[in-house]
């Protein structure tokens, strides 16, 4: 006999829980998990990406019953999983352009259709550069013709695999190949680059979802439900890069969550292009607690640091707490 | 086998990334650990609170693993759960998070069940043929008869009171342990076939040694002499010492104290003291101590219990006069040392009696006919393996050296019977190796569910003061369960998946079996985030060797 208890002891944060059933756990935690992409691909330590895509291709393989296909674009991603003549992947992929990738997809989809095999879902992947730079114009087309495709960017921030050059994902301040910490507004410019979660959501598309590498049964959850819909879906995952953002191995999760924790990086849903779901901050932290742990940062701190410039950035993440109502209710109090 | 006909102009054929093992990039590996828990660590009675609260964590059937795993230490988890002062509670390091678990409910709400279930302490060896006596049926000598008996040796336990407890029946008032639940916990011990001799007070424990043949024997007569300050006091002057005062309530006497009390000292004892004037009757109980409140020996909950009850305190001052009715009190002040120094200014309280409460010493006569053993200071002195100055002879409680509470002698009745077992078996005794403890910034607790503490009830406060019923009720099973939940399992795996989860390389796998994991060497890069992500500190990174 099991009682109805509040308390799981991790409950749901973890990956697993010994004392919930086996069902009730993630499909990391399923010992028969597809691991879509396999050991000895060439990823840095600590990738974030690899992490992510693993994450999502997964559940995805799990709630398509494992008819599935999915389409690359050029990337970190593409360069790690498949050096000639090997591939990590374990499911069917095949590699776009930098750009096209949307398309692609778009044309596997159309294929599977005329063929009469809707059952076989296509999924799309792509880096934050081939997504919001070079794929946005096949992307928007996508998005605009409601193709039965789930659109996934993994958003490290950067041109990663070439030498950390700045996308339109880059936050303000950081340190690029392109954007040095040098003059009065060091590292990447204020007020430039581009919020695709938003431009998703204009184009009035079934479902728009963010989610991060740091909260596995939130992801895993929403790709559950991009699945069960059809039409076009997006989904943009934030994944920390130790390379390009210069942070340590082992905190890739652990700036994942100080990035939703601190607001910088808002978690939500929405359908239609109306926001459904957020999910709000847990432990709030100043944005100093982030930016402090990378590399790409440092200029703002030390003897000559820039509190103005770190004072603008957190500036940003009040806005993304106003704006998706993030910040815990002051009305709930913890019961005692 | 034949390769396949590769197409024009490639060279490879296709193959799995598997072939690449990057575990060669490795400088670092990742391994699993398991780290001493601070609860654990700080139990005297030397209690795996940690792991019997895994077990309880399950509920059901897991109640009674956990009750089996105490009881392989501690013969009386009921009697624990209300009278420890629970270092474990302190020391928790979800303490440092929200509020530190709750153990010791726990461990009452198991010894509770335990009772009433009826589950039996676990069966004895096969006789070792050596028969071994102890001298005093406290918590200390219990407990070493219970894991002396359990090691399969004669074990007979000589009592001078007629009934058995020591300290926990004399010492510590019903309020808070009720005779019926000490009561069961002996009987347990005694169904094991430990011999009880009540109303035998050894004397001359030589002489009975070598008349009765024991092999070896264990000392754990307590300390129930209170000790006395000289007052100068009036004929008609009324002061007791408390350990009198205690006893006598027990035996059924009703001692005279009248409507106003004095109780000097600042330990448990002057405020089981206090409290217990203030269920006989008397309208006021004051507590007078020459320090202040911080260095007080009592424990916080008992003084604030106490004063919940109406019972007074006077910080810094000292007794410096009895009369009939009235006591003079002098105020003190702390110097730099922090030790109390008079100040001459005095004041005279009204009083009908005074019981002092400064300390107890143990009569030590029943050793003067062993010369070896060292008795400096009224206390016995132990090797650290709690053998005296005389080969065979072994003492523990609060007639040795150091802190004096019935967890510390339930811990040293256990050490007591290892070591005295080791003597008798010739063997010497292992050190055990000292294991890393698991500290706050080692777990990562953003994983653990936001679970504030649920609290005991405690019995009304009209109640209180007026009878002797418990005053700290237990916790039903939903909220023993809950309470267990909140543990943060510190140092040891407790099969989250999450180390199995958030791995780049997928080198970290589940063997199966809850808890047991390993590291895929051939594909970890040492990244480090199964370490960073580990909710309890349970996995390190070790250098590798070049």
């Amino acid at each position: 006999m099991t009682t109805d208890l509040k308390l799981y002891q991790i409950g749901t944060f973890a990956a697993g829980n010994r004392l919930l059933d086996p069902d009730e756990r993630s499909v990391q935690a399923d010992p028969g998990r597809a691991n879509a992409i396999t050991s000895g691909h060439r990823a840095c330590q600590g990738c974030g990406e690899a992490l992510g895509a693993r994450f999502v291709l997964d559940a995805a393989i799990r709630a398509a019953g494992g008819d599935i296909v999915t389409a690359n674009a050029t990337g970190c991603l593409e360069v790690f999983s498949t050096p000639y003549p090997e591939s990590a992947w374990q499911l069917a992929w095949v590699h776009s352009l930098f750009g096209n990738v949307a398309a692609v997809a778009s044309g596997i989809a159309a294929a599977l259709k005329a063929q009469g095999r809707e059952h076989v879902r296509v999924v799309a992947q792509a880096g934050d550069g081939g997504t919001v730079d070079i794929g946005l114009g096949c992307l928007s087309g996508m998005f605009e013709r409601n193709d039965d495709v789930l659109f996934v960017c993994y958003d490290n921030q950067g041109y990663m695999n070439t030498g950390v050059q700045r996308s339109g994902a880059t936050p303000p301040a950081a340190r690029t190949a392109t954007t040095k910490p040098v003059g009065a507004e060091p590292g990447n410019v204020f007020g430039q680059g581009k919020d695709l979660p938003r431009i998703a959501m204009a184009h009035e598309i079934p479902y728009v979802a963010t989610a991060t590498v740091a909260d596995l049964r939130d992801l895993e959850r929403k790709v559950e439900k991009a699945m069960s819909m059809h039409g076009a879906r997006y989904l943009h995952v934030l994944v920390p890069c130790p390379l390009g953002w210069a942070s340590a191995s082992q905190d890739t999760i652990r700036l994942a969550r100080l990035a939703t924790q601190s607001g910088l990086f808002p978690v939500f849903e929405a359908e239609h292009g109306v926001v459904t779901a957020t999910t709000p901050i847990r432990q709030r932290v100043p944005v100093e607690d982030y930016l402090v742990l990378q590399g790409r940062f440092s200029h703002l701190f030390g003897e000559h640091g820039r509190p103005d410039v770190v004072a603008r950035i957190q500036a940003g993440a009040d806005h993304n707490i106003a704006r998706y109502a993030l910040a815990p209710d002051p009305e709930v109090v913890p019961h005692d | 086998m034949t390769e396949p006909e590769l197409p024009f102009a490639i060279t490879l054929g296709p193959g799995t990334s598997r072939a690449d093992l990057t575990g060669s990039w490795r400088t670092e590996r990742a391994t699993y650990v398991t780290r001493q828990a601070p609860c654990g660590n700080a139990c005297p009675a030397g209690e795996a609170v940690r792991d019997w609260l895994y077990d309880a964590e399950e509920g059901d059937a897991g109640y009674e693993r956990a009750w089996r795993r105490i009881v392989e230490v501690n013969p009386f988890p009921a009697v624990m759960g209300r009278v420890c002062y629970h270092p474990c509670e302190t020391s928790c390091n979800r303490g440092q998070l929200d509020e530190s678990v709750g153990i010791n409910s726990v461990e009452r709400f198991l010894g509770d069940r335990a009772l009433e279930l009826g589950w039996p302490l676990p069966p004895v060896a096969a006789p070792s043929g050596r028969r071994v006596l102890v001298v005093g049926a406290g918590p200390a000598g219990l407990s070493a008869a219970y894991h002396l008996a359990r090691l399969g040796h004669a074990v007979t336990v000589k009592e001078a009171e007629d009934r058995p407890g020591g300290m926990m029946r004399w010492g510590i008032p019903r309020y808070r342990l009720p005779r019926p639940v000490l009561d069961a916990e002996v009987q347990r011990i005694l169904d094991l076939g430990v011999r009880l001799e009540l109303g035998v007070r050894v004397d001359d424990l030589a002489a009975t040694l070598a008349a009765e043949h024991f092999d070896a024997a264990l000392v754990a007569i307590g300390a129930q002499i209170g000790k006395r300050a000289y007052i100068p006091a009036g004929s008609a002057a009324h002061v007791m010492d408390a350990v009198t005062v205690l006893h006598g309530l027990e035996a059924g006497e009703r001692p005279l104290l009248g409507r106003r009390v004095a109780v000097y000292g600042g330990g448990n004892t002057a405020i089981d003291t206090a409290r217990t004037a203030r269920r006989l009757g008397a309208a006021d109980a004051l507590v007078v101590y020459r320090r202040t409140r911080d260095r007080m020996p009592a424990h916080e909950s008992e003084v604030r219990e106490a004063e919940e009850e109406g019972v007074r305190f006077r910080w810094l001052s000292t007794i410096g006069d009895v009369e009939e009715g009235a006591i003079t009190v002098e105020q003190m002040e702390l110097d730099d040392t922090g030790f109390p120094r008079p100040t001459g200014h005095t004041e005279v309280l009204a009083a009908d009696s005074v019981v002092l409460a400064l300390g107890q010493d143990s009569d030590l006569s029943l050793l003067a006919g062993l010369d070896q053993v060292d008795l400096r200071s009224g206390v016995v002195h132990t090797s650290p393996a709690l053998m005296t100055g005389q080969p065979g002879v072994f003492a523990a409680g609060d007639v040795t050296t150091g802190e004096r509470s019935v967890t510390v002698a339930i811990g040293h009745g256990r050490t007591a019977a290892r070591h005295l077992d080791d003597w008798l078996s010739g063997l010497a005794p292992a050190p055990e190796p000292p294991a890393e403890l698991a500290a706050f910034d080692m777990l990562n607790t953003w994983y653990y569910e936001d679970a504030p503490r649920s609290h005991r009830p405690r019995l009304e406060l009209v109640r209180r003061q007026s009878t002797f019923e418990e005053v700290v009720e237990g916790l039903d099973a939903d909220n023993a369960l809950y309470e267990a939940r909140r543990c943060m399992s510190c140092g040891t795996c407790f099969s989250c998946d999450n180390c199995v989860a958030v791995c780049p390389d997928n080198a970290v796998v589940s063997l199966g079996m809850p808890g047991s994991y390993a590291i895929d060497l051939d594909y970890c890069k040492g990244c480090g985030i199964c370490v960073a992500e580990c909710p309890c500190g349970a996995i390190e990174m070790v250098p590798e060797q070049i």
